[in-house]
């Protein structure tokens, strides 16, 4: 942006005339859409294209987007010049500034000054520079990140030097070239022009944007689709036309006009986004279309939303209250003062002085006067550093948070973040929790637990010992630390701004070997987590050892029977069975292979990044070969051609850039062909990639799949020795024991969709040669698609069981809170195929309706199944979850959960995970109609009312509450939130179930109340299949109607409206990307971790900001209490005995660090006790802490105490000589020195840090007196407090008061 | 920040497990259990016991006389003289007789006493100008806005200049013993009343190589004095200036609107005075100048002996025996409830 406006101001005056009318008529043509125009084409007339900006006049003339916003981004708030301006405006908008500074200009009216006005400005200007500090420090962090992001490097093209160039991000321009590589980061929103893919697809993971860490296609724009060979930016002549710069990142519409006049529309398939990874593609090119804050995701990015706890809140009211009484105490003391002149009637005694004319001011006008005179007065009692202690107290919380050892994630490096720095003590408020399911509660790791294979079943015990295993080496690591050398290499990732940081991660290349110590293993795990789905949880399955000889058999006899062209069906059929369950796990899915051979490998990616690629030669050059032999058991034109794969190979051959890889690519492809067409390979090659991934010079394969169920399917089949090493869009090679590697010519692939809920591949089985159908899907869908087996024949009767057996195993494993996946196949003749492809093509090619018929399509295809097994996938809960949530609920907090997920599955996780238990009754609301759902609420609220007045006589509920007794549904509307803030709300053993679509209907306006008075009593709520929108809806519906604290806790993009909406929002930092991070107040890396926050920092910021606000109500009444209790002596004339100084920074300085310290690090109960008594916490829930009473109480408290400080020293020194400082001195020190044990009764905990704290603050106290009643005699007029204090210290009357006062004014306590 | 450099690799962010950070410090949590809390009461109220007993008897070894003069005596027809407008700044005698019962034995402090004179009003006490006292001469000539509405008097400035020193108490005492051989003047220290720091720090007279009055030349006196600030003292020549000691000690401005400032102190050297003021009866000599009736003042002669905590002031002792009776109290309650209901009783003490 600043680049492009001062070359602006180059242009000459004339063309910029032109300029400004091309402009405007641009604008209005132009208020929907942006034209991007390609920065190559102006630069065909400037002499120097390298240095973009300033190729001379006449091509900055051209540029036609230069009004777009460039790269840069510049999150900064302030810049040097405007930070102070700036700053102070914005503090300005803070009530309570504007209140001390009015105060402080109060002063310098002479009528009503109190103080020395530039003494009075002290405060408020302290306060003021110490926010302004601590902004300008926020955003230095700021500008350091914006730094280091715009500075990151990309490949832009150069016209001038016909290849890309390495640039900073922020020299990145829309219109800019931009070529991406293998696991960068973009740098800007990018419209896809070409990919090295031979599919014209690129990979990109968005886990920054929307935290799934699946990989996204992105399609290659349809025109530049059929371009061969290497996209040349110098030819591109085409002007893009598309939609202004929004924050929808799932749109994206625009056209492409090309030179010839072709429009060609734009989707967000073309669009690359800024800030996701490249993955599995080497190499893309792509034209800028936003840039810098136009991108989606910056638009997306919003700042950290200012909260206001509850705690500020109420403290808020409490400030309202103070600011009554001031106004009472100043208004009192007016009158008085008003009514004490009255009394000298017309003749004034020798101490009162007139006005400065000399005029007698009337009573009436001096008490106006004195009005103001006292509100500077008294101004303390407003307590202006409360607003700053509160702030730094809150950011002490949150550093020790922060830096909390036990919120601490090894294997991710990560600790908890809050994002919010203003409600911390919120956390300690909580009622009800809403937790997404999936990533939050569980790992979203799938791992492979158990299968049934012809009704068979196989219960992995071994891999769940060793399940076991991995916890308790989780467990055990936790003081471990493994930090030895820094050498990993390291992923880059862009997180978003906010993060503050760019965070350089590290992806292993190293195999991780489980023969390695424990801590290597663990390490690896660190490690490995950053590759997609593989942990070694999820990879390394230990197969049961019945199963696997089976396997070993199978195939082995399958190999056999094969070597000898024996017809397949002499295989015993569950051992065929076995076979084809595992072909199935292996192939029926979207996987991409990819081993630390190929060359999207990080370490080589980085040997790239240090030696820049020069030319597209180059760069093809250095990478086509080895992809080329890695891929050598990869596509093939088969025998039977499809249309669509004919084109595929021929394009992927004419795309290879040199005739030199040409050649190598046909020489592997001439063995290739012979692998597919010879179905047992030679036996060299075998042998090469026998032991899949466990060969140890070629490093293990890794997969990438789309959803991490697939992943751990994969892993698992591998586990058998049946190794999924190679896919190509048609063909998919799989190595099997004894039989070696297999191609599977891949026909379709008819993917998942919710509807159907499952996929299938068509494939010709290299062995059989048939062509056969794998599905794989929810035991549902499945089931009903089976072929009903033949009645009489044992086959029949066989299947009959293994559907009986499958299906009693299948609600086995759903109880067990698995996930369920059935694998069937079925087998076509050729003719069955070539009539269902002939409707198929239909479908593909068809131009209405495509999805619909494809899907008409696939329905036709899947029918007549025959059941293989099945599996049970555990969607590994996180560690601790169970605990977790028993230790929250017993802290009194409800807990929803809110997902994604089908029932059955929500259900046994919620089992699984201890949030419903099996001896609750559960409510399961299903509905399908508002009505439907209407009579279901009424229904189970009958039933929970029924239940509740049975369960009323048993002595767990001794009172009921009138108004579950009626059964009037207006009723059940929710009390006033004051009589249910302190009476909980009595919840049931009940748990409540409840579908996306019922709760659609539930969360209308008309059932809304009935659902929550359902929903409340309930003691766990699920919700499934619910969308974001309903997860918000249901939380602020809690949140307004049953006024109560809600804590929404996610970790994907699903959850951010949830999140966002909460009083608190929790995102988890760990699987899934940053969007929930993003939106959340408090990112924590395990759900486990919750407990610790809320129960123990939740409790104890809370109950420390409450106990420090009362304190500083106390403090602040009781010190201006003194000053009140003397105007009664000096005819309240509004003069006070404490020295203007000791006035001003009583608040400020000598009792503030006490309880700073305090606030910061007392605990009222210790960690462990908070943890172990989860009760503890709904003080907290209840407010317990800071309850309105308390504030009267501590005003009480204050009064009480300010009378004996200061009638005991006024009755002590009464009738004497005393002068009023030698008096009011004593008074100071009593006030402080009460008000500093006052703190320390109130300290529950001391440490040396209380103790210093209170002895330095004494000692400033003194020291301050000595030094300023020492220093000058004359220069704090008006007051002259000179040698007070050091006469004083030498009068046993001093020592005498300070023994007493405190004692007898504490002795209440 | 060493230690930062070498934690590189995968935990770097990993915090720091220090005590402090983890929020781990030693702390001592006060468990207020009756062994420690009933002890700790019963010490309490024994020290506040024995200071008030201690202090108590100190206090009644002391003597006060008080004298309130304002209408007593033939002052009353100073009183009356003075309530006439146009008898304003005008000077009257009288005389009050002081009977001492008892010997006032020690040092004995010669206060005059003001009520209702309210010295602690806010703009009153403001109505100063430090620096001019100080003796600065730029200060002199130029008093401090402060000073309002005393500042200038027909276009002079006055020195010293404000409220305050405009109001200065300007009755003068004589002391006399009527001792059976006729009356004795009692010997007063008129100097030695102020604070050492006052006298030789805060008040300093404006340098002149010549006299007082050539110092001050150029300032006019404030409007209610009836003479210079140079001749407040015609018997001491070096008690004039704002280094006057009863200005001073008038400049020291009370706390309370009933109040009393030294005067002076007994001059022990002479019999029959050497062991303090003998029994009998006295009279002092005023001249009855300052008028109160515009405020429902009341004047007041005291005479007083002092202890080392100040003046004849039962209050301190007294406040120490209630609250060692209260700690005492609280500790008697305690310890029954402790001894009824246990262990319990540690409870009760919040």
């Amino acid at each position: 942006m600043a680049s492009e406006s001062e070359d602006a101001g180059t242009v000459k005056a004339a063309r910029a005339t032109t300029q400004k009318k091309r402009r405007r008529k641009k604008k209005k043509k132009e208020s929907k859409t942006r034209v991007v125009h390609a920065n190559i084409s102006r630069q065909r007339r400037g002499g120097d294209g390298g240095e973009e900006g300033d190729g001379g006049d006449e091509v900055e003339e051209e540029d036609p987007n230069r009004r777009f916003a460039g790269n840069e981004i510049k999150t900064t708030k302030y810049t040097l010049l405007s930070f102070l301006p700036k700053n102070l405006f914005e503090q300005f908008h803070r009530f309570a500034n504007v209140y001390f500074v009015f105060i402080a200009l109060l002063n310098f009216v002479p009528v009503v000054n109190a103080f020395q006005p530039e003494l009075a400005l002290a405060p408020v200007v302290f306060i003021l520079s110490v926010t302004a500090v601590k902004d300008l420090w926020e955003d230095y962090r700021r500008h350091r990140s914006d730094t280091e992001i715009n500075h990151m490097d990309c490949l832009v093209y150069s016209r001038a030097e016909r290849s890309y160039l390495e640039r900073f991000w922020k020299q990145v321009r829309v219109g800019d070239f931009i070529r991406l590589r293998c696991n960068e980061i973009l740098p800007a929103d990018v419209l896809l022009l070409s990919s090295s893919d031979p599919d014209r697809l690129c990979h990109i993971e968005t886990a920054t944007l929307d935290g799934e860490t699946n990989l996204k296609q992105r399609q290659v724009v349809r025109s530049f689709f059929h371009l061969d060979c290497e996209f040349d930016p110098s030819k591109y002549n085409g002007v893009i036309e598309c939609e202004k710069p929004n924050n929808d990142l799932n749109r994206f519409r625009g056209y492409i006009i090309h030179g010839s006049g072709r429009k060609c529309g734009l989707y967000k398939e073309n669009l690359l986004l800024r800030g996701c990874t490249i993955r599995n593609t080497e190499e893309a090119v792509g034209i800028v279309i936003y840039a810098g804050h136009e991108t989606k995701a910056m638009l997306n990015n919003n700042g950290p939303r200012y909260k206001r706890s509850k705690l500020e809140r109420q403290m808020n009211v409490d400030v309202f209250w103070c600011v009554i009484i001031l106004l009472v105490m100043c208004l009192f003391t007016a009158i008085g003062h008003g009514l004490w002149l009255f009394q000298y009637g017309d003749k004034r005694p020798v101490f009162d002085v007139l006005s400065p004319e000399g005029a007698d001011l009337s009573p009436g006008l001096s008490a106006v006067y004195l009005f103001l005179t006292m509100i500077i007065v008294f101004q303390v009692l407003i307590p202006i550093s409360l607003f700053v202690s509160i702030e730094i107290v809150k950011i002490c919380q949150v550093f020790f948070i922060h830096q909390d050892w036990e919120l601490y994630d090894e294997e991710t490096d990560t600790h908890l973040q809050c994002r919010a720095l203003n409600i911390t003590e919120d956390l300690g408020q909580m009622q009800y929790i809403f937790s997404d399911k999936t990533g939050t509660l569980t790992e979203n790791k799938m791992v492979f637990r158990r299968c049934t294979v012809a009704g068979v079943e196989y219960s992995h015990d071994a891999n769940a010992r060793r399940l076991a295993m991995y916890q308790e080496l989780d467990s055990e690591d936790e003081g471990e630390c493994p930090s030895r050398g820094g050498t990993l290499p390291r992923r880059d990732s862009v997180g978003s701004h906010q993060s503050a940081r760019v965070v350089l991660r590290s992806q292993s290349t190293k195999s991780h070997r489980r023969t390695g110590s424990r801590a290597e293993a663990k390490r690896a795990s660190i490690l490995s987590k950053h590759t997609a789905f593989s942990s070694p949880m999820e990879k390394d399955i230990t197969p049961d050892p019945q199963l696997l000889d089976k396997v070993n058999e199978g195939s082995s006899q399958l190999n056999f029977i094969h070597f000898h062209r024996q017809p397949m069906s002499q295989l015993p059929s569950d051992l065929a069975d076995i076979i084809d369950f595992f072909v199935a796990l292996t192939i029926c899915n979207t996987v991409v292979v990819s081993s630390p051979d190929q060359p999207r490998q990080k370490v080589r990616m980085r040997f790239e990044l240090k030696s820049p690629v020069k030319t597209i030669e180059d760069f093809i050059k250095r990478f086509t070969p080895s992809r080329l032999t890695s891929g050598s058991n990869s596509s093939s034109s088969s025998s039977l051609v499809t249309n669509r794969s004919s084109t595929r190979a021929c394009s992927s051959v004419l795309s290879s850039p040199s005739a030199e890889s040409t050649l190598t690519k046909l020489d592997e492809e001439g063995s290739r062909l012979q692998a597919a067409f010879s179905p047992v390979p030679p036996s060299y090659e075998g042998r090469a990639w026998g032991g899949g991934g466990r060969e140890p010079e070629g490093g293990e394969l890794r997969y990438e799949a789309e959803s991490p169920d697939e992943a751990a399917l994969v892993y698992a089949a591998r586990a058998y020795k049946c190794s999924l090493v190679g896919r190509l869009p048609d063909q998919v090679t799989v190595e099997l024991p004894h039989l070696g590697k297999l191609g599977f010519e891949l026909l379709h692939t008819l993917g998942f969709d919710a509807t159907r809920k499952r996929m299938s591949v068509v494939v010709r089985h290299p062995l059989t040669d048939q062509i056969t159908v794998y599905t794989k899907g929810a035991d549902s869908a499945i089931m009903e698609l089976i072929k009903p087996p033949l009645t009489d024949n044992s086959k029949g009767k066989r299947q009959r069981k293994i559907l009986y057996k499958t299906q009693n195993y299948l609600n086995l494993y759903a109880a067990d809170g698995l996930r369920t996946l059935c694998i069937a196949k079925k087998t076509l003749s050729k003719e069955e195929y070539a009539c269902w492809l002939q409707g198929h093509l239909q479908a593909e090619t068809a131009i209405q309706g495509r999805e619909e018929q494809l899907f008409q399509s696939a329905l036709r295809l899947e029918t007549d199944l025959q059941l293989l097994g099945a599996t049970g996938i555990e969607d590994r809960l996180q560690d601790g979850v169970p605990e977790t949530i028993a230790s929250l609920r017993k802290a009194g907090l409800q807990i929803w959960v809110l997902t994604g997920d089908k029932q059955e599955t929500a259900v046994n996780i919620a089992y699984a995970c201890k949030l419903l238990d099996p001896e609750e009754e559960i409510l399961t609301l299903n509905a399908d109609s508002q009505e439907a759902c209407a009579v279901l609420l009424e229904e189970s609220l009958l039933y929970i009312q029924a239940k509740f007045l049975c369960s009323s006589s048993s002595p767990h509920h001794p009172s009921m509450p009138p108004f579950h007794g009626d059964l009037s549904a207006f009723h059940l509307y929710p009390p006033p939130a004051s009589s249910h803030a302190s009476t909980p709300f009595l919840v049931h053993r009940l748990g409540l179930v409840i579908d996306g679509r019922t709760l659609a209907y539930a969360l209308d306006k008309s059932l809304e109340d009935k659902f929550l008075a359902v929903a409340r009593s309930c003691r766990s709520v699920l919700c499934c299949r619910s969308t974001p929108l309903q997860k918000s809806t249901v939380v602020k519906l809690v949140r307004n109607k049953l006024k109560v604290m809600t804590l929404a806790i996610g970790d994907g993009a699903n959850d951010v409206s949830m999140i966002q909406v909460a009083d608190v929002g929790v995102g988890i930092s760990g699987q899934e990307g940053m969007q929930a991070v993003m939106a959340s107040d408090f990112a924590l890396p395990r759900f486990q971790y919750l407990q610790k926050l809320l129960l123990v920092h939740g409790h104890w910021c809370y109950s420390r900001l409450a106990n420090m606000i009362l304190y500083f109500f106390y403090k602040n009444a009781m010190f201006v209490a003194l000053i009140f209790w003397f105007q009664f002596y000096c005819g309240f004339s509004g003069s006070s005995m404490v020295d203007q100084w000791y006035l001003v920074f009583f608040n400020l300085m000598f009792s503030a660090f006490p309880q700073l310290v305090t606030a910061t690090l007392d605990k009222d109960v210790s960690a462990q006790t908070l943890q172990t008594l989860p009760q503890l916490y709904m003080n907290g829930q209840n407010s317990e802490e800071y309850k309105p009473y308390m504030f009267w109480m501590n005003m009480i408290d204050a009064f009480y105490q300010s009378l004996v400080c200061f009638f005991i020293p006024y009755f002590a020194y009464a009738d004497s000589d005393v002068d009023l400082f030698t008096w009011g001195t004593p008074i100071t020190t009593l006030a402080l020195i009460t008000i500093l044990l006052h703190l320390g009764i109130e300290t529950k905990t001391w440490t040396w840090m209380n103790v210093a704290s209170i002895v330095f603050s004494v000692c400033l106290f003194f020291g301050v007196a000595l030094s300023y009643n020492s220093s000058c005699p004359t220069c704090y007029a008006p007051s002259n407090p000179y040698w007070t204090i050091q006469r004083l210290l030498l009068d046993p009357r001093f020592y005498l008061l300070c023994l007493v006062t405190p004692v007898t004014a504490l002795l209440p306590r | 920040m060493g230690k930062e450099a070498a934690k590189k690799g995968p935990l770097a962010s990993r915090p720091d497990n220090s005590a402090f950070m983890q929020q781990r410090l030693p702390a001592w949590s006060p468990m207020l259990t009756a062994s420690t809390v009933l002890p700790f009461l019963y010490c309490m109220a024994a020290l506040c016991m024995f200071l008030g007993v201690l202090l108590l008897i100190t206090v009644e070894g002391t003597q006060e006389m008080k004298m309130d003069y304002t209408e007593a005596g033939s002052c009353n027809d100073c009183f009356k003289f003075l309530q006439n407008v146009i008898n304003a700044g005008k000077s009257c005698s009288c005389k009050v007789m002081i009977p001492l019962e008892q010997e006032f034995k020690g040092n004995v402090f010669f206060y005059y006493g003001l009520q209702n004179f309210h010295q602690n009003l806010r703009k009153y006490m403001d109505s100063r100008d430090d620096a001019q006292m100080v003796g600065r001469k730029y200060n002199l000539k130029k008093p401090s806005p402060y000073c309002e509405p005393y500042i200038t008097d027909k276009n002079l400035p006055i020195a010293p200049c404000g409220a305050v020193a405009n109001s200065m108490f300007n009755d003068s005492f004589s002391l006399w013993y009527h001792s059976p051989s006729g009356p004795i003047a009692v010997p007063l220290y008129r100097n030695g009343i102020t604070w050492y720091t006052d006298e030789n720090v805060k008040f300093r007279n404006p340098y002149s190589n010549q006299s007082l009055a050539q110092a001050f030349n150029g300032t006019t006196k404030p409007p209610y004095w009836q003479q210079p600030v140079y001749k407040l003292d015609p018997s001491n020549p070096n008690n004039n200036g704002f280094i006057n000691e009863d200005l001073i000690v008038w400049m020291r401005e009370a706390a309370f609107p009933n109040f009393k400032k030294l005067y002076g102190i007994l001059k022990r050297t002479k019999e029959p005075f050497t062991n303090g003021l003998p029994a009998g009866n006295y009279s002092i000599n005023i001249s009855y100048n300052f008028p109160v009736q515009h405020f429902n003042g009341r004047k007041q002669v005291v005479l007083s002996t002092v202890t080392w905590f100040g003046g004849q002031n039962r209050f301190l002792p007294i406040a120490y025996l209630v609250t060692s009776g209260l700690v005492l109290l609280m500790a008697v309650i305690l310890t029954v409830i402790w001894w009824k209901f246990g262990r319990n009783a540690k409870n009760m003490e919040e």
